[in-house]
């Protein structure tokens, strides 16, 4: 394969700095910043701060609290990302094949992503509300069943739908265009040896949305680990004792609200490492089973 | 050469005109949100009314933890405000950063006069040092009552409010016969259900008289009567006497004391103008918080918040906030904030003038002082003067959870404190590595 040879350009440099820039602002000095506060203990008001080595490490891994976050996260990311999939897949497909009322929903179903996290946790929670909420109809019908602030399971279950929610949208429009780009002279080929809608998805369609599926899993899996706090925040606040207290939300309450710098600090580069670790195990392994047209 | 007069003279109005209109501004980062917060932006107008040398800019930050939060990032940019408004959590890093400047030693500075002595004992303890010197201003100052349902208690046929728990007890009972389905809107809350029972009852929250005499402090509540006290909770929730009323659980106590649903709910002393306001249908009134019988009963400190003067600042700012805080000490200032919300009067003479003057004989004033017979039912003990512990936000968080955890059915009570105790001390011991070799001022 030939490759490219640029020269150096002075305009090339000059367009790219900003991007740079911002990166750096905003990406490598505050992780700089958190990684030696990770390996100190940091006062709030200055003042200095006492180096410690993995200490702040240990505690936090040592911590069953910390374990049970980072399971709540787990699930939390899994369970978005297979519903927020294969509801935006479903719809995609009934938009690709121009159903009913397609052009409408078009347009309308890339609006929730719009919308910010904050904004869904608190839309959502006039749903969930046991007393005056949609759910509170499951209340009139058996007293006191859904309770949110009783049932961590029903807490869990609250955000994952509010997350998935709203990542459809985006998952939605990658899908719509994966299949839009599928040529015609192929599906009609599969029609006319008598493949049905059903296999002509299983068979045709899916096996060619592969690399799309790919690129939205890593997307949204990384996704839910960090846009998840904006919903938690406003739904349930970590949860009925702690069982939606999703990592990215412990750091909040650890870091900020509780003034513990250091530890906030050590589990956000534990968060950092975790999702890294995620995405390459998802391009090792899971990439190889995806078909490159 | 008429040019050139001209551009002296518009340079000369220009800068006669800046010199005569600059007054000496300083900026003020209040917590207070709602009404409350209206209040405090009210103060500010009505100080830089009232002078024309200085003025205050107040800057609302939509809570107390959030304006603590602001001020910390703000302080290491070096753009922080002259005057905070920090709830009392929030104040054991502040103190050990020594980032502050003391009020005493700012009015002797400033050549601003207050009169320390007149501050009631119950209040100054829990803002001074040990050797009496003030840190920080009290200004809205409050303590827990309980309010309750006068008609309820009348058709149970409860006559006087109880000041014991065995009492309510039997209140609680009277009013079930009476048919009334739940008697106590209980919302799980450190400040009320850990710290002020430990004062009122002076038994303590933690070693080294509750913190203030050195860092390797540990939690103690977890051995104390407050363990008794949770399990009381615990089985009147059981048994159907009292009903989890918070945010999360769709409605919070008050509202539900508000629409009549419970007959009972503890809060601030703060809430009773807003539950004024709130026009509740029946006859209410407030209590002080019951103690258990055989033990004798201490006086509750105060929550609320203080104002605190930050260092880093210039000696004009210092003398524009001083002249503020002395201002909000004035009777009339202290009468202002007293008529707009529930707060109660931090100086002896403001009290007795109010009292003189038939102010808590008014509506919607009256029985409102029985918060100051609370706060100076007894001379603050060692174990009374208030809490300074660090990490005061995450302890009373894990003390919040493991409640919320026990009486949901998860754990016992005891194995509920004492996991909070472990975690609590665990925080502790980090907060004196922090600031190992340190000691409160």
């Amino acid at each position: 394969m030939r490759r490219a040879y640029f020269k150096f350009s002075w305009i090339a440099a000059a367009l790219v700095a900003p991007q740079l820039l911002i990166i750096f602002v905003f990406f490598y000095w505050p992780s700089a910043q958190a990684l030696y506060w990770a390996f100190t203990l940091e006062q709030p008001w200055g003042g200095g701060n006492t180096w410690v080595g993995f200490d702040n490490f240990r505690n936090a891994l040592s911590d069953p609290y910390y374990w049970s976050s980072v399971r709540v996260s787990v699930i939390y990311a899994l369970a978005t990302t297979v519903l927020a999939m294969t509801m935006a897949l479903t719809l995609a497909i009934f938009a690709d094949r121009q159903l009913a009322g397609y052009k409408a929903y078009r347009v309308a179903i890339i609006w929730p992503y719009a919308v910010a996290a904050p904004a869904v946790g608190l839309a959502f929670q006039f749903v969930f509300n046991p007393g005056a909420g949609i759910f509170s109809y499951i209340n009139t019908i058996a007293p006191g069943w859904w309770d949110l602030s009783k049932y961590p399971w029903q807490a869990v279950t609250a955000i994952v739908i509010a997350g998935a929610w709203k990542q459809v949208a985006y998952s939605f429009i990658f899908f719509l265009a994966a299949l839009q780009s599928i040529p015609r002279s192929l599906t009609e080929a599969a029609a006319m040896d008598g493949a049905r809608p059903l296999r002509r998805m299983l068979d045709l369609q899916l096996p060619l949305l592969t690399p799309t599926f790919f690129f939205l899993l890593v997307i949204n899996i990384t996704d839910s680990f960090t846009d998840s706090f904006g919903i938690v925040d406003t739904l349930t606040g970590g949860g009925p004792f702690r069982a939606t207290d999703l990592m990215v939300y412990k750091i909040y309450t650890d870091g900020f609200r509780g003034l513990d710098y250091s530890g906030a600090a050590a589990q956000s580069i534990i968060l950092m490492l975790l999702v890294m670790a995620l995405t390459f195990v998802q391009f090792r392994y899971v990439e190889r089973r995806v078909h490159y047209t | 050469m008429t040019q050139k007069l001209a551009t002296a003279a518009l340079v000369l109005a220009a800068t006669a005109g800046s010199a005569s209109a600059e007054k000496i501004k300083f900026e003020y980062w209040y917590g207070l949100t709602g009404d409350l917060g209206a209040v405090v932006a009210e103060t500010c107008n009505r100080f830089n009314a009232s002078q024309d040398q200085f003025e205050a800019v107040c800057v609302g930050q939509d809570g107390y933890e959030k304006a603590v939060q602001n001020t910390i990032a703000a302080f290491r940019a070096g753009k922080h405000p002259t005057l905070l408004q920090s709830f009392d959590a929030g104040t054991a890093d502040l103190m050990l950063s020594g980032e502050f400047y003391p009020v005493t030693q700012l009015m002797a500075d400033t050549g601003v006069t207050i009169d320390w002595a007149d501050y009631f004992p119950g209040i100054a303890n829990y803002y001074s040092s040990t050797s009496g010197e003030f840190f920080s201003m009290p200004w809205n100052s409050s303590t827990p009552v309980y309010y309750f349902n006068k008609d309820h208690f009348a058709k149970a046929g409860i006559t006087e409010a109880p000041v014991t728990w065995e009492g309510m007890e039997a209140a609680f009972k009277a009013l079930k016969a009476s048919g009334q389905a739940c008697s106590l809107a209980y919302a799980p809350s450190s400040w009320i259900d850990l710290e002020q029972f430990s004062m009122v009852h002076n038994i303590p929250v933690a070693s080294n008289n509750n913190g203030y005499d050195g860092l390797d402090t540990e939690l103690l509540y977890n051995t104390t009567l407050h363990v008794q006290h949770m399990e009381n909770i615990q089985r009147w929730i059981n048994e159907g006497y009292a009903m989890l009323r918070t945010q999360a659980a769709g409605k919070t106590s008050r509202d539900s004391f508000v629409e009549g649903e419970c007959s009972v709910f503890f809060s601030s002393i703060a809430d009773h103008n807003t539950i004024h306001k709130l026009k509740p249908a029946f006859g209410w009134d407030v209590q002080i918080i019951p103690t258990y019988e055989g033990v004798e009963r201490h006086n509750t400190v105060v929550g609320g918040a203080s104002l605190w003067v930050l260092s880093g600042k210039t000696d004009e700012e210092y003398k524009a906030a001083a002249n503020y805080l002395a201002f909000l000490a004035t009777k009339e200032e202290q009468q202002f904030l007293l008529e707009n919300t529930g707060y109660i009067p931090v100086t002896k003479s403001t009290y007795d003038a109010l009292l003189a003057e038939g102010f808590y004989a008014r509506e919607p004033f009256i029985n409102r002082d029985i918060a100051m017979k609370s706060l100076t039912w007894t001379e603050p003990t060692e174990l009374t003067r208030g809490i300074r512990l660090g990490s005061m936000i995450q302890i009373r968080s894990e003390w919040t959870a493991e409640v919320e955890a026990a009486l949901a059915g998860q754990k016992t009570m005891k194995e509920a404190l004492d996991i909070a105790v472990s975690r609590g001390n665990e925080h502790l011991a980090r907060f004196a590595r922090t600031y190992a070799g340190k000691s409160f001022p």
